[in-house]
């Protein structure tokens, strides 16, 4: 297509834009609060996801061996733990290690509990790794359940409650976008509509006059394309900004240590990609249901 | 150039609008099609810009088969065939220079080519002083001059013309016809429909007769011929 055709096609799209007044705003209306929705849903999962991948990593059980067990039933129970299935790997810490370690993790203060050594009080630890940290929670009771084992010890069920969680938020934003969606983009056709029916008399002259049919219908592209990306701007101004407040006040104070909420400059990007894309898609497919059915060219 | 052999058209309402008609048309030529209401005659206008399809037979424009014309080749028939209605088709929001220079647009020709043409086809339908009016402004005539002038903007070889005089008081109607002859000394072929007997008996053409779909008389230098 030459420049200066494709400079008409947007002029004539943008004049229909202000032309259609109320439907315009409607359509760009309805694009910015489907778009506003999936930006903080796509903001929301990443970090839970990030979330995920930060505890992963942490994930173990810590079994606690009766105390009166002897090395036999020792090693008796660690080879029916590791049998356990969705064990990946098992790890025994003595008493004495773990009186080392616990002592060295206090630094100075440690010397204090020096004479512990004399009378540990600590139980032998195996310290098991699920092989998917969702499991977690099925590996730690059936070991619990094992003969010599004193008690199990994990991240709580932090992780079953955050994959529940997590599958909400999915089901729930997957159903509210799609309804929003689908109200974008029928707002979308109807105001296109409304354009091919005032232009019915122009469509017809350019028709036999000796206009192509993509020369016809690109003017009704560019104006649904234009619509989409009209309904980008607001939402994605307002989680830019609104992220970036987000995480200057409590980003990086989540009061958890091992965890930050993930930087503006890494998400709103790929956020802003995703809206922009998502608005044009609703747009030129809005105008695609509309051109399809009442421009019969 | 044009050329029509055993053309039917059945309408999908089950109206035979054509039965068997065959007829060519010279490069240049001056026709009238005339018959009563409901002949024909709109219907055979439309077979030529490929508006309708024949059902069955074979039309003949510039040596392109137009029963097997390709959806996408319509366009470019069309460029070069000028189109006039009875009640002009004028886009109101459009200036006359606007309205005419809309023909070309579509058809992508550049800012000055536009311009140039434009104003020489308004030079031609003498309406040059009137170029920044408002279609509601003018006359009937003058509103059928700037869609003549629209026809033959893109110069096409052939304008057909579907009852041009039908709205217009006998006066003007010699001022359309006058334009039209002076088209014609140009090489342009020109169809043209007509119920007006005093322009067909006086200004001497050859006179095609449409009656139920069939052509009932083909004269060089006819007559209307009808009492109506
Ligand atoms: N689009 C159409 N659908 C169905 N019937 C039509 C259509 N156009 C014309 N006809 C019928 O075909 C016949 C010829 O019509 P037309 O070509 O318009 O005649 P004319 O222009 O000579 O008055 C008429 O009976 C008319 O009712
Ligand atoms: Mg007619």
């Amino acid at each position: 297509m030459r420049a200066r055709t494709l400079g008409r096609h947007v002029k004539e799209g943008g004049r229909n834009i202000v032309r259609n007044g109320w439907m315009t705003f409607a359509s760009v209306s309805a694009v910015t609060v489907m778009l506003l929705v999936v930006g903080t849903f796509m903001l929301l999962i990443m970090n839970v996801n990030h979330f995920a991948d930060t505890l992963e990593g942490d994930v173990e059980v810590r079994v606690f061996v009766e105390r009166q067990a002897e090395a036999a039933d020792q090693e008796q129970l660690e080879t029916e733990i590791t049998r356990v299935p969705g064990v990946d790997d098992v790890a025994f810490v003595p008493r004495e290690e773990g009186l080392d370690n616990f002592i060295a993790s206090l630094g100075d203060e440690g010397e204090y509990f020096e004479t512990l050594r004399e009378e540990n009080p600590l139980n032998d630890v195996f310290v098991v790794q699920a092989e998917e940290p969702e499991r977690t929670d099925q590996v730690a009771g059936q070991i619990d359940s094992l003969t010599h084992v004193e008690d199990v010890e994990y991240g709580s069920n932090i992780f079953n409650q955050l994959f529940a969680a997590t599958d909400l938020v999915r089901i729930v934003g997957l159903v509210l976008i799609t309804g929003l969606l689908f109200t974008a983009v029928f707002l979308i056709a109807n105001t296109i509509k409304l354009t091919i029916v005032a232009r019915k008399k122009e469509i017809q002259i350019m028709k036999f006059v000796g206009a192509t049919n993509s020369f016809i219908r690109w003017p009704f592209f560019i104006e649904g394309l234009l619509l989409g990306i009209l309904g980008c701007i607001l939402p994605i101004g307002l989680l830019v900004y609104g992220y970036g407040r987000f995480y200057d006040i409590i980003g990086q104070n989540t009061g958890l240590e091992f965890f930050e909420f993930l930087p503006p400059q890494v998400v709103l990007f790929q956020t802003a990609i995703l809206l922009l894309t998502v608005g044009a898609v609703v747009g030129v497919w809005g105008s695609l249901m509309s051109v399809r059915k009442f421009l019969r060219v | 150039m044009i050329e029509l052999n055993d053309v039917w058209k059945t309408y999908p309402n089950g109206v035979m609008a054509m039965n068997g008609m065959s007829i060519y048309i010279q490069s240049g030529e001056f026709v009238y099609v005339v018959g009563p209401s409901g002949a024909g005659k709109s219907t055979f206008i439309k077979m030529i810009y490929r508006e309708e399809r024949p059902t069955r037979g074979e039309i003949l424009v510039g040596g392109e088969n137009l029963a097997h014309m390709k959806e996408r080749h319509v366009p470019y028939l069309r460029r070069n065939i000028g189109v006039v209605f009875q009640d002009f088709k004028l886009l109101p929001s459009m200036n006359v220079f606007e309205n005419i220079a809309f023909a070309m647009e579509v058809v992508e020709a550049s800012k000055p080519e536009i311009r140039r043409r434009v104003m020489d086809v308004l030079d031609i339908v003498r309406l040059k002083n009137k170029a920044r009016f408002q279609p509601h402004e003018l006359s009937g005539g003058e509103q059928q001059r700037v869609s003549i002038a629209r026809a033959i903007v893109n110069n096409p070889d052939v304008l057909i013309c579907d009852e041009p005089t039908g709205n217009l008081d006998p006066e003007t109607s010699w001022e359309i016809m006058h334009l039209l002859e002076e088209i014609n000394d140009r090489g342009t072929t020109i169809i043209m429909a007509t119920h007006n007997r005093e322009i067909v008996n006086n200004m001497r053409k050859r006179v095609i007769a449409i009656e139920n779909g069939r052509i009932s008389r083909d004269e060089v230098r006819g007559r209307y011929g009808y009492e109506s």
